[in-house]
């Protein structure tokens, strides 16, 4: 795994940007970035990533970016991939489609799911904040069970859509589940990913300080907590082989417990009707479960 | 190839930008804790400036972080996840720089 | 060598494209437009059109997919009709917005429910604020020409816009004629390769495109399209002009005016019914009446002088509409009302509704309709709008 002091220094992102303070996306943004270099090119569709660029006639991005309409993101990025190889450049310069996990498991999935099918040459990072952030904290289908969002004031009751083994269904070469609190895997992951041709979605869990009610220097402990506790699964699929990331690697292997659920559900303020509720937080404990059943299944241990 | 010219802001035919720090204005005003390091005790770990969201924070020739203080937005990140400790926080308000009173927004006549 | 082939609206669609030299073509198919994705995929999968063909799984991505494209300086071609074109409606802003001259075929067909295949001009209708440049084409020559007028007019550094030509279900799209067609090499005269001089996608010169722009900044980048469209404006006649010399042919700038000189009831209305207009004018011609057709080619930049300048020496106007805005009037009647409003000569418009979901509307019919123009000369008014046809 890369080092500290082996990232480049190079920046991608320019300081005085949008982002709130704390921000885990920001962080997933420039790791990937870093890894991926200065011939990218941006495709953003409606998402936090839209305002954190900043205000005409800036932009805090410090590469080609192409802002899209809200369900386009595996469209407009297919679009540019067909366009980069009529010129030749497909092998030298890499589109990626950077969305929301609005974009992509909701709005955006129609568009992503063509892209794959069509074999798009292209990576694709869904940035999960379990909701629609820039809006203000509204359900998507990634939100957790039981967490408060703004049109789910009483706790979702519905549990998230599997998007990184959906996209693993679509049979495409690279799929990787990560976590912005890791750059360090960030950054291999992105290295890695740049080298491969086809479809390659990757799916970070960033968290968010405004909208999961934690102060904002929590933000990369509570993305460990989720992967310490089990919550969320950090997993790659490259070709055939399913493998376990870094953390949960360790967790799958039974050489490190899974932390208690609470650990990461009581220091948010999103689960705290999820909290009040032991039937519910029992049924989360259930889904957590089974995603490890599954999860082993397909890795194969 | 035909070269891009680069228009005034009002000129512009569609929605061009480029890029520049500031994009935001001076995001060091949304600071309510400045975070402030303790050079002796950091041991050159380079961590702060693997997590700050704003790429706020620049290494320099002794490998102690700078914090730009123009941009840093005060979450405290690398604060939280120091090893070394080596990062403290105070009030904006009681820095050693205060920052400039803005004038009071003028009110009409009554 | 220049080739006269037969073939269908869609194909002669189909074959500008070829001419055109696209570098990137997303389409996704919708009747009656299939036949112009068919044939693209045909000449791409064979060889003779060197370019990327995405086959996108909607409208909506079909139009990102172009913007895609297009935003890394590329020429870029698609097609639709009626629901397709609906679906991507927010797209078609966003083309027209981010500047990118996306050049697009639209089959007019009706829009449902019920379920309609057949002609009607609501579709493109609905598309006018779109800030995408609009033509109607009469017949499948005009259809193959107007394409690669498009390319030419919409890449032009001071228009970058994108750019529609509507034909009509069926009548063109499924209806063969003899048209001439060129190879690539013989145009690019005409048609050079595009240079985006604006903005682009380049690893080597970072820009974004999109990003939030407060009240402060919008309204100039609104007004930029709007000069946008005048330079358009200014460009249609020279354009047509250089086509005319070099190809011999011109089907009549703005408005294709049929004996209007000396005419006092015109009557207006666009695609095939304002080349069918032609033959009522002639019938009433034969009986010593005053009649005259005219048809508007460009809907977007709206041609005001043009229709001013048509109402100068006329008595009155009837304005047949494919398309109606439902509590208010047809496209065509309000927008040319509007026109002679900001004129001198304040002449009746006498609108009829005719032809929706494809009813046919015949030269018989526009004979009525003159001659219903006539009496509103008379009186000096129109009346209220007709329904023509209509079985209540």
């Amino acid at each position: 795994m890369v080092t500290i002091k082996e990232m480049p220094r190079e920046e991608y992102i320019e300081c005085g940007h949008a982002a709130c303070a704390g921000c885990g996306a920001t962080i997933g943004i420039r790791h990937a970035l870093k890894a991926l270099g200065k011939d990218t090119i941006l495709v953003v569709p409606a998402c936090c990533t839209s305002v954190i660029q900043g205000l005409y006639p800036l932009n805090a991005l410090h590469l080609p970016v192409l802002n899209v309409a809200f369900m386009t993101a595996g469209a407009s990025a297919s679009g540019v991939a067909a366009g980069l190889r009529y010129l030749g450049k497909d092998k030298e310069i890499t589109v990626m489609a950077w969305a929301g996990d609005g974009g992509t498991y909701d709005i955006g999935i129609q568009a992503l799911s063509g892209a794959a099918e069509r074999k798009t040459n292209f990576i694709y990072t869904c940035y999960n904040n379990q909701a629609y952030g820039n809006t203000g904290l509204q359900r998507s289908g990634a939100t957790p069970f039981g967490a408060y969002t703004t049109t789910t004031p009483t706790g979702k009751r519905e549990f998230p859509k599997p998007m990184g083994r959906i996209m693993a269904e679509h049979d495409i070469p690279y799929v990787a589940v990560i976590c912005a609190s890791y750059p360090r895997l960030v950054f291999d992951t992105y290295r890695k990913a740049r080298d491969i041709v086809g479809t390659r979605y990757i799916e970070m869990l960033t968290p968010c300080p405004t909208g999961w009610r934690f102060p904002g220097s929590k933000s990369i402990e509570m993305g460990r907590l989720a992967v310490e506790t089990g919550a969320w699964i950090m997993w790659e699929k490259q070709g055939e082989d399913w493998r376990f990331l870094d953390r949960s690697k360790l967790i799958a292997e039974g050489k490190v417990a899974r932390r208690p659920l609470m650990d990461y559900l009581k220091p948010q303020g999103q689960f705290y009707t999820l909290l009040r509720d032991p039937a519910m937080i029992e049924q989360f404990e259930r889904w957590v479960d089974r995603e490890w059943d599954v999860m082993k299944r397909r890795v194969g241990c | 190839m035909t070269p891009m010219q680069r228009k005034p802001p009002e000129k512009r035919q569609t929605c061009i930008t480029y890029p520049a720090p500031g994009s935001m204005g001076h995001t060091g005003d949304w600071r309510i804790f400045r975070p402030v390091v303790d050079r002796t005790k950091c041991t050159g770990c380079q961590m702060c400036w693997m997590y700050c969201p704003d790429a706020a924070i620049t290494i320099d020739d002794e490998g102690k972080p700078v914090i730009n203080l123009e941009y840093c937005k005060g979450c405290m990140i690398c604060a939280e996840n120091c090893p070394a400790k080596a990062i403290n926080q105070i009030r904006e308000t009681e820095a050693a720089q205060p920052p400039q009173p803005k004038p009071a927004a003028k009110r009409r006549k009554e | 060598m220049p080739k006269t082939i037969s073939v269908t609206g869609n194909l002669a669609a189909a074959y500008a494209a070829k001419t055109a030299n696209p570098a990137v073509i997303a389409a996704y198919p919708i009747t009656p437009q299939t036949e112009i994705v068919e044939k693209m995929a045909d000449f791409v999968e064979s060889g003779e059109l060197k370019a990327e063909y995405v086959r996108v799984e909607s409208e909506h991505s079909a139009m990102a997919a172009c913007i895609g494209a297009s935003a890394l300086g590329l020429r870029t071609f698609t097609a639709t009709s009626s629901h397709g074109l609906a679906l991507m409606h927010e797209m078609l802003h966003w083309a027209g917005r981010a500047r990118l001259p996306v050049v697009m075929p639209v089959v007019n067909r009706a829009l449902g429910p019920p379920w309609n295949i057949w002609v009607d001009h609501t579709d493109s209708m609905a598309t006018r604020d779109t800030g995408w440049i609009q033509f109607y084409a009469a017949n499948n020559q005009e259809v193959y020409d107007t394409v690669l007028e498009l390319f030419r007019l919409c890449e032009d550094p001071e228009v970058v816009l994108p750019g529609m030509v509507c034909l009509d279900a069926f009548i063109l799209s499924h209806t063969s004629t003899a048209i001439v067609v060129y190879d690539h090499d013989e145009i690019s005269g005409f048609l050079p390769a595009y240079q985006p001089g604006h903005w682009k996608l380049d690893p080597d010169d970072p820009m974004a495109n999109g990003n939030i722009a407060g009240p402060e900044y919008y309204y100039e980048l609104s007004y930029a399209i709007h000069e946008g469209f005048e330079a358009a404006r200014k460009l249609i006649p020279i354009i047509e002009q250089d086509f005319y010399k070099r190809f011999g042919r011109r089907h009549g700038g703005f408005i294709n005016a049929y004996r209007c000189n000396d005419a006092e009831v015109i009557l207006l209305a666009m695609g095939t019914m304002g080349e069918e207009a032609q033959l009522a004018v002639e019938h009433l011609r034969d009986q010593g009446v005053a009649a005259g057709s005219a048809r508007l080619r460009v809907f977007r930049p709206f041609p005001v002088k043009e229709v001013q300048a048509l109402a100068a020496k006329a008595k009155a106007f009837v304005v047949v509409d494919r398309s109606l805005s439902y509590g208010h009037a047809g496209a065509a009647a309000t927008e040319i009302r509007s026109a002679l409003y900001r004129g001198t000569h304040h002449i009746p418009v006498l609108g009829f509704v005719a032809g929706l979901g494809g009813r046919d509307v015949r030269y018989t019919d526009m004979i009525t309709m003159i001659q219903a123009g006539f009496k509103a000369a008379d009186k000096g008014e129109a009346g209220a709008d007709q329904f023509y046809g209509l079985k209540r």
